[in-house]
């Protein structure tokens, strides 16, 4: 795939949830890797375990099964200095900045506490040079937004705010689930450029977890379409989207706004019979892996 | 345009600073007619959201609605109602799907609960007829009738969205405001709830005031739609016309600054 050596990967992990009676599987044998420099997207169905995965490779949840690898190594049973290293150096944008950030405590607060943490050498003048050379990366206002409390924020600046946090630690692994899915256009076009210079840069290794698929062409080497705990499809972006072939991928390309085809249209009502089909079907375990090219798979939907 | 549903005049908001007051809303004049969809878009902060809750008059302090400003619902001044008229105007004639509002449900309380509050607080209604009338809410939305005994919990990202919508539903409003609804969504499942959206109001007769950044999409969905710039509307035009022939440089920039899924991955900025 890439002749650099993997950072950090999943390495056939799965993880089930109970609840109440039922279980729900929201990671079945996912591998997958991130490399220094590059973005792999991770697409897919509202609950399909996007965010599980992300949080697998936070370590807020373990794996039931599987692997997770920092550098090569298992993460499960390293140093206590490994495990602080492995800390700052991967970070998440999270997906809801409405939750993600703490009523009672200033934005100021939200960025000199990372800071602190993860690079206590850095203190008065510096530090503060550093939050406002943050701030300005997502094109904020330092001295207006500082003193500011999270709810004085429209919805794409709190977005912006938790993307600040993520970087003011310098990492070398950012995970961002929706970075950027409350930010108007324009604003949202400046983050991915951020993104991206970063990822060349600072040679980042992003994960990069969105509904919008074509911000994920924008910003990602690669790309994998996840449904009900399964990566579906997955392989270079240009070739997985100019080329679906899982019925999944194909569905969820079909659905994306087009403002060329207007709503109301009748097409949509025979798809929408499929949608159940299709959904029924990409639930089941698809174990079979198939290589539709170079760099580019899927998992065959069971007939 | 014949008798709006909503008419907004001369609106203007800020928020009340202890040093400085922020012009959040600047003089915003614009209608949404009957059975009419209407997207309002434009960049983070410019003021969508503040509009939105100024329409059911859901703003709270700091937010000060400055004197001159007119709301016009059907003809009467939202801005004028007291509190007894207001909760007449709530869930009646406006009702509102908030920005994150699949969290908005009670965690505590089962789905029939929660149409059940609604319905009595605002009808009186029986706990027998407002089981049967969230059935046929749930229909709308294509939902079955036995998952009203569920919890939010229980229920995907996009169903508890759906039930939010159908709740909304309730009182049969004139206008029903969705601000970013599906932003958390699938494309799938967005897909399948503006596609209801758009035949219930064509069934219903309500209109809309969409709220969304997804410029694609609003386009695919609206009839008329409005673009904001840091408080003013700058432009208001036909759906197609916001596409195909955008006249304000704003709209113009907004999208030069869309990614695309096919193609060249950025259009080429028409300055
Ligand atoms: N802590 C938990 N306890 C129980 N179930 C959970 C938990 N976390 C996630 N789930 C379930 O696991 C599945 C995957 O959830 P996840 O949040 O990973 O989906 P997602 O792909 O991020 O969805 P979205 O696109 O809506 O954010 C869902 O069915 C969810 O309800
Ligand atoms: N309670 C408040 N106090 C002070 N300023 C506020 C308050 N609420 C909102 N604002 C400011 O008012 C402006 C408009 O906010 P609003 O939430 O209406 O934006 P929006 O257009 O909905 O943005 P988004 O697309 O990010 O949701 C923003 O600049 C915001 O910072
Ligand atoms: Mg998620
Ligand atoms: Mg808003």
């Amino acid at each position: 795939m890439t002749d650099t050596a993997p950072i950090l990967a999943l390495d056939n992990v799965s993880k089930v949830f109970n609840r109440g009676g039922s279980t729900v599987h929201a990671a079945r044998a996912v591998s997958f890797a991130l490399h220094p420099g590059r973005t792999l997207a991770l697409v897919g169905e509202s609950g399909s375990g996007k965010t599980t995965a992300a949080r697998l490779i936070m370590r807020e949840y373990r794996p039931d099964q599987g692997r997770l690898l920092f550098r090569g190594e298992p993460i499960e049973g390293s140093a206590v200095r490994d495990m602080k290293a492995y800390r700052s150096a991967v970070q998440m944008v999270f997906q809801d900045p409405f939750s993600s950030l703490n009523p009672v405590h200033t934005i100021r607060y939200h960025l000199e506490r990372p800071m602190r943490l993860h690079q206590p050498s850095l203190k008065g003048a510096a530090r503060d040079a550093a939050i406002a050379e943050v701030l300005t990366r997502v094109k904020l206002d330092p001295a207006l937004i500082l003193p500011k409390y999270p709810h004085e924020l429209s919805g794409g600046q709190r977005q912006r705010i938790s993307i600040a946090r993520a970087l003011a630690v310098n990492p070398e692994v950012i995970i961002a689930d929706e970075p950027t899915s409350m930010l108007d256009v324009s604003v949202r076009l400046g983050i991915l450029n951020l993104l991206n210079d970063m990822k060349r840069q600072l040679k980042l290794a992003v994960l990069y977890i969105t509904h919008d698929i074509a911000t994920a062409r924008y910003v990602a080497e690669d790309i994998m379409v996840m449904y009900a705990g399964q990566i579906v499809e997955w392989g270079e972006t240009e070739s997985v989207l100019g080329n679906p072939q899982h019925p999944y991928t194909r569905l969820l390309l079909s659905a994306v706004p087009d403002p060329d085809r207007r709503f109301g249209d009748t097409r949509f009502s025979d798809e929408l019979d499929r949608i159940d089909l299709i959904r029924r079907q990409s639930a089941l375990e698809q174990p079979e892996v198939r290589e539709i090219g170079p760099n580019h798979f899927i998992r065959p939907m069971p007939v | 345009m014949n008798d709006p549903v909503l008419s907004i005049r001369n609106l203007s908001i800020d928020y009340i600073g202890a040093t400085t007051d922020f012009h959040a809303v600047k003089n915003v004049s614009f209608d949404i007619g009957k059975g009419e969809f209407f997207g309002l878009a434009g960049e983070s902060g410019c003021g969508k959201s503040t509009i939105a809750f100024a329409i059911s008059r859901l703003h709270r302090p700091p937010a000060l609605i400055r004197t001159g400003s007119q709301i016009l619902l059907d003809g009467r001044d939202v801005l004028t109602l007291d509190d007894q008229a207001l909760k007449q105007l709530r869930w009646r004639e406006v009702a509102m799907v908030f920005q994150s509002a699949m969290n908005s449900l009670n965690p505590v309380l089962s789905i029939e609960r929660q149409f059940y509050d609604v319905l009595k607080t605002h009808t009186g209604m029986s706990r027998l007829s407002a089981r049967a009338r969230a059935a046929e809410l749930l229909k709308l939305v294509d939902i079955p009738a036995d998952r009203l005994s569920a919890y939010p919990h229980q229920l995907s990202g996009g169903m508890r969205q759906r039930v939010v919508i159908a709740i909304c539903l309730a009182l049969n409003p004139k206008l029903l405001i969705m601000d970013e609804p599906t932003t958390a969504l699938d494309v799938v499942v967005q897909r399948e709830i503006l596609e209801r959206i758009h035949k219930l109001r064509q069934e219903l007769g309500f209109s809309v005031l969409f709220i969304t950044h997804d410029l694609a999409l609003m386009v695919q969905v609206s009839d008329r739609i409005g673009i904001m710039l840091e408080g003013e509307l700058v432009e208001v035009n036909d759906a197609q016309a916001i596409y195909r022939t955008p006249q304000h440089g704003y709209t113009r920039k907004l999208w030069a600054s869309i990614p695309r899924l096919t193609g060249k991955p950025i259009a080429e900025v028409t300055p």
